[in-house]
């Protein structure tokens, strides 16, 4: 999804402010069909406490000047309702310590659903700090009223209203003040939004809300949500992702086990789920045990023997045939260039299957009631799931209620709900809440796993050595194509259509005279598994390709691998970058790049065996740039086949930071997620299914595996970009150049051995 | 009817005597704080304290606890206890999470065994526990300020 498409949901917006109840609601959102503003306002004038506001409402305050923000998007580690509350909070002019946050069910109000792209801070920030404005315009109007002074003359501040000496707080207002007011498009357009040098909450350091109840053992999880009545399911799953089909089914053991109940084969109209079974009872570790004694023969699906050899030469076989795939990047003609080359370089990356393995299971609880479904699960894109469900379960969208809770790490794999089918037609078929909780194994099994992926790159060079050209051709499974195929991009030529999260990352900001891309789809992928977009998505199998043949390139011809980047980071034509999203352009990578070189010691002589290697990333998406330069230090021997990393340092420059201590958390677990992606981890199929499923054999990094970090942000006021997985890239291609500086060995295979 | 002492009270479980202690303590005695991760022993968000030791509860059985004393992240008093949770607020450690009830039982471990861990000593004690956000710096800070009575 671009984010372009997403802003169009919130073009035709209102915003409305007034007393509901006791309170001041607040919001600026999508116009809902058949809810005019005019209703909404109607809505709004009315008594009453249990009355609800419908248009999506950001923020409340309460007759005591609580104020509560509505979090639609989703906590899994990054502490977003403590970064989109200081953004309102800031505008609004609150007292922090009066402001709380609320996660919220799925309702229409709260617009398009989805956390995930490294997006909320980004999508958010304007939204956000143009309702706290509104709200702030308000406050002020009526404060200044009660006050008796001209509302020129005050500023709201700490959760009061101020004119000189006299002030009144936000909780008397709310309480006296006539609060009712409708703002257009066009005022809210006005909203005076504050300057970096008035802000005294973005960009301060603060605690998480989040963080207390998590040290506590307090916070709930979807695991850990009950309901009167209720029975675990732990699910069958079938041999193949697509195709199989339950031949029959043999409990008769099972039934030897006390709290067993029975085994439900499910049929999926939505066909997510396809020769599913699960196995019912009282308890879930009575469904444990009974699913061992289950015997279920399945006739699998037409990939059953597909194993990662073959996957890999699916995409090899593409990225060779030069008609392939869909362009998204034509600049010059990269053919011509090499047609007249003097000399050429191809090279040909690979990046293997990893698992998300987020530690909290897939689970769902589910509940059919008074003909509405209510889901109980930690989801990232309920906006996805929602239709899915409704067809899987022949219902409206409006008979489905997602409630949300904190997710036990999401890293994309939450982004689709899949786990939530199952549980709700065992909900509907036996009458009673059903919970059900994937085993390690079979998590692992159904997950939507990182795509191997084969990354093409042909460079031209003229008779003097100079860089003509580069084609780089780029095959994979497609999680968009699989499970959002509305939001494929079309080519740059108009022919056909690809997913920008499988190949971003591959139109960079290097200047190049010639530069051609095609992303292509591994069809074999597609009909083996369900590609997910695993942390980092297409940059991270992406960049590994690009920053490391970079290097090579550098290599080939004599240079230093951070001056031939440099010379390329020059701001030039589209590279120039465009307000506000990315002011600056490739100048401001050139900047993190010549940053991270001065901190590691670049050029500084080490011991035989050790060397330093380097690597950019512009972030998800060039619409939305995260700048970061990563250095690593890696000690290698070839000969014992080891490589330990030593230290890395990474600068990133992603505009304005809103939470600071809790991006410095996120930059630190993406930087370690790539160097555990590129060191520790991952997996192969075999037979159709992946090889690794549990901590036996896959193998995340661990504490004594963690090198020294140093992560340095870039001071910035520029808009907000994403963090949440932009410092992953950058890690494993520096990493690789590292072991080739050390080594003299060039590794193309991600995870990298020796 | 297996009765064990669990945060200081007699308790008494009537789920059968193989039912791994995780799910006694989760589903039937509601305490919801232990998580569940992997189910072989290799993440430790199910570790709890059985008499005094970390004890990663999703493979030990009921049975086993007869007559013992288990102590879960809603029990655990002890002064390094509430040290290590004041240290993990005032370090920000946790991400997501989910794991952090385990790590904080067997850094409480740690520290009643070894009041001051050496970097390396805590690398050792903690290597079993996994952080699928690799909090691990974090993790290792929060650890020695917990251990040295840093204030913050």
């Amino acid at each position: 999804m671009s984010i372009q498409q997403r802003k169009l949901s919130i073009s035709r917006r209102t915003f409305l402010a007034g007393s509901v109840g006791t309170g001041l609601v607040m919001g600026l959102g999508t116009m809902l069909p058949g809810c005019s503003r005019e209703q909404a306002a109607d809505d709004l004038a009315a008594e009453g406490a249990s009355r609800i506001f419908s248009p999506a409402v950001w923020f409340e305050i309460n007759g005591n000047g609580d104020v509560v923000v509505n979090i639609a998007k989703a906590e899994m580690g990054q502490h977003v309702g403590t970064a989109l509350a200081r953004i309102v909070a800031d505008e609004l002019g609150a007292d922090w310590t009066k402001v709380s946050i609320k996660h919220v069910d799925t309702d229409p109000k709260w617009g398009y659903m989805v956390t995930g792209g490294s997006w909320s801070v980004f999508t958010s920030f304007a939204l956000l700090s143009q309702a706290g404005a509104a709200g702030r315009t308000v406050l002020i109007e009526e404060g200044a009223k009660l006050l008796g002074v001209d509302a020129a003359q005050c500023s709201a501040t700490n959760g009061q209203v101020v004119a000189s000496d006299q002030r009144i707080d936000f909780a008397e207002i709310v309480r006296e003040g006539d609060i009712s007011r409708t703002f257009t498009d066009e005022e809210i357009g006005a909203m005076p939004i504050k300057t970096a040098l008035e802000r005294r909450y973005i960009g301060k350091e603060t605690s998480a809300e989040d963080i207390p109840e998590k040290s506590k053992g307090e916070a709930v999880y979807g695991l850990d949500v009950e309901l009167p009545g209720m029975v675990y399911a732990r699910p069958l799953v079938p041999p193949t992702r697509y195709s199989s089909q339950i031949q029959s089914v043999d409990d008769s053991k099972a039934k030897e086990i006390p709290g067993y109940l029975q085994t439900l084969q499910l049929q999926d109209p939505s066909e997510t789920i396809q020769g599913w079974a699960v196995v019912v009872a009282e308890s879930y570790p009575s469904a444990m045990k009974a699913a061992q004694s289950v015997e279920v023969d399945w006739a699998a699906g037409p990939t059953a023997a597909v194993s990662e050899d073959h996957l890999y030469a699916e995409g090899a076989k593409l990225v060779a045939d030069s008609a392939s795939g869909v362009l998204v990047v034509d600049d010059g003609d990269v053919r011509a260039a090499r047609a007249a080359a003097a000399n050429t370089h191809t090279a040909t990356y690979r990046s293997g299957t990893a698992l998300h393995f987020t530690l909290e299971p897939q689970n769902a609880l589910v509940e059919y009631v008074d003909g509405v479904f209510h889901i109980h699960a930690g989801n990232q894109w309920q906006s996805l799931i929602l239709p899915v469900l409704a067809k899987a379960l022949g219902v409206e969208e409006s008979d489905i209620v997602i409630h949300q809770y904190y997710l036990g790490g999401g890293f994309g794999r939450r982004l689709f709900g899949d786990q939530m089918i199952p549980a709700a037609l065992a909900a509907r078929e036996l009458g009673r809440p059903v919970k059900l909780v994937f085993e390690r194994a079979d998590d692992s099994r159904f997950d939507c796993v990182r795509s191997p992926a084969v990354c093409q790159f042909d460079a031209s060079f003229d008779a003097d050595g100079g860089l003509t050209g580069i084609e780089h051709a780029a095959a994979a499974g497609w999680p968009t194509l699989a499970m959002a195929p509305g939001f494929l991009a079309d080519g740059v030529d108009g022919n056909g259509k690809f997913d920008t999260f499988s190949i971003s990352g591959a139109d960079h900001w290097y200047t190049l005279p010639n530069h051609r891309v095609r992303a292509i789809n591994n069809d074999l992928a597609q009909r083996t598994f369900l590609p997910g977009w695993l942390r980092a998505v297409g940059p991270g199998w992406i960049g590994w390709g690009v920053e490391c043949f970079m290097d090579e390139l550098a290599a080939l011809a004599g240079t230093d691998p951070i001056e031939f980047r440099l010379a390329r980071l020059d701001a030039s034509g589209k590279n120039a970058g465009t307000a506000p999203n990315s002011v600056g352009g490739a100048g401001r990578l050139a900047a993190v790049l010549e940053d991270v070189r001065d901190r590691a010691d670049w050029g500084r002589s080490l011991p035989d065996g050790e060397a330093l290697g380097v690597a950019v990333a512009g972030g998800q998406e060039r619409n939305m740039p995260t700048w970061s330069a990563c250095v690593v230090h890696v000690a290698a021997d070839a000969e014992a086949r080891s490589i330990a990393v030593k230290k890395i340092w990474q600068t990133i420059d992603c505009g304005t930071v809103v939470h600071p201590n809790g991006a410095m958390a996120q930059a630190e677990g993406a930087t370690l997620w790539g160097l555990s992606l590129a060191l520790h981890e991952g997996t192969k199929f075999e037979n159709g299914q992946i090889k690794d499923n549990n901590l036996n054999s896959y193998t995340p990094l661990r504490m004594a595996d963690v090198p020294e970090l140093d992560i340095r942000f870039i001071a910035s006021t520029e808009f907000p970009t994403g963090l949440g997985e932009p410092p992953l890239i950058a890690v494993a291609p520096a990493i690789g150049n590292a072991v080739f500086a050390a080594t003299g060995i060039r590794v193309r295979d991600l995870p990298i051995r020796l | 009817m297996i009765e064990f002492e669990l945060n200081g009270q007699t308790v008494s479980a009537e789920s059968p005597a193989d039912t791994p202690l995780l799910w006694v303590i989760r589903d039937e005695l509601k305490l919801k704080g232990t998580k569940f991760g992997c189910g072989i022993a290799m993440c430790g968000a199910c570790t709890v304290h059985l008499d005094g030791a970390a004890t990663r509860s999703c493979i030990v059985p009921l049975s086993t606890v007869s007559g013992r004393s288990v102590t879960t992240i809603e029990g655990l008093d002890s002064t390094q206890g509430q040290a290590l949770q004041a240290a993990w607020v005032s370090e920000q450690v946790p991400q997501c999470g989910y794991c952090q009830s385990g790590q904080i039982m067997q850094a409480a471990n740690l520290l009643e065994n070894n009041a001051d861990p050496s970097d390396a000593e805590i690398s050792t004690a903690m290597n079993g526990n996994l952080c699928r956000c690799m909090a691990y710096t974090r993790i290792r800070k929060a650890i020695k300020v917990a251990a040295n009575g840093e204030e913050v």
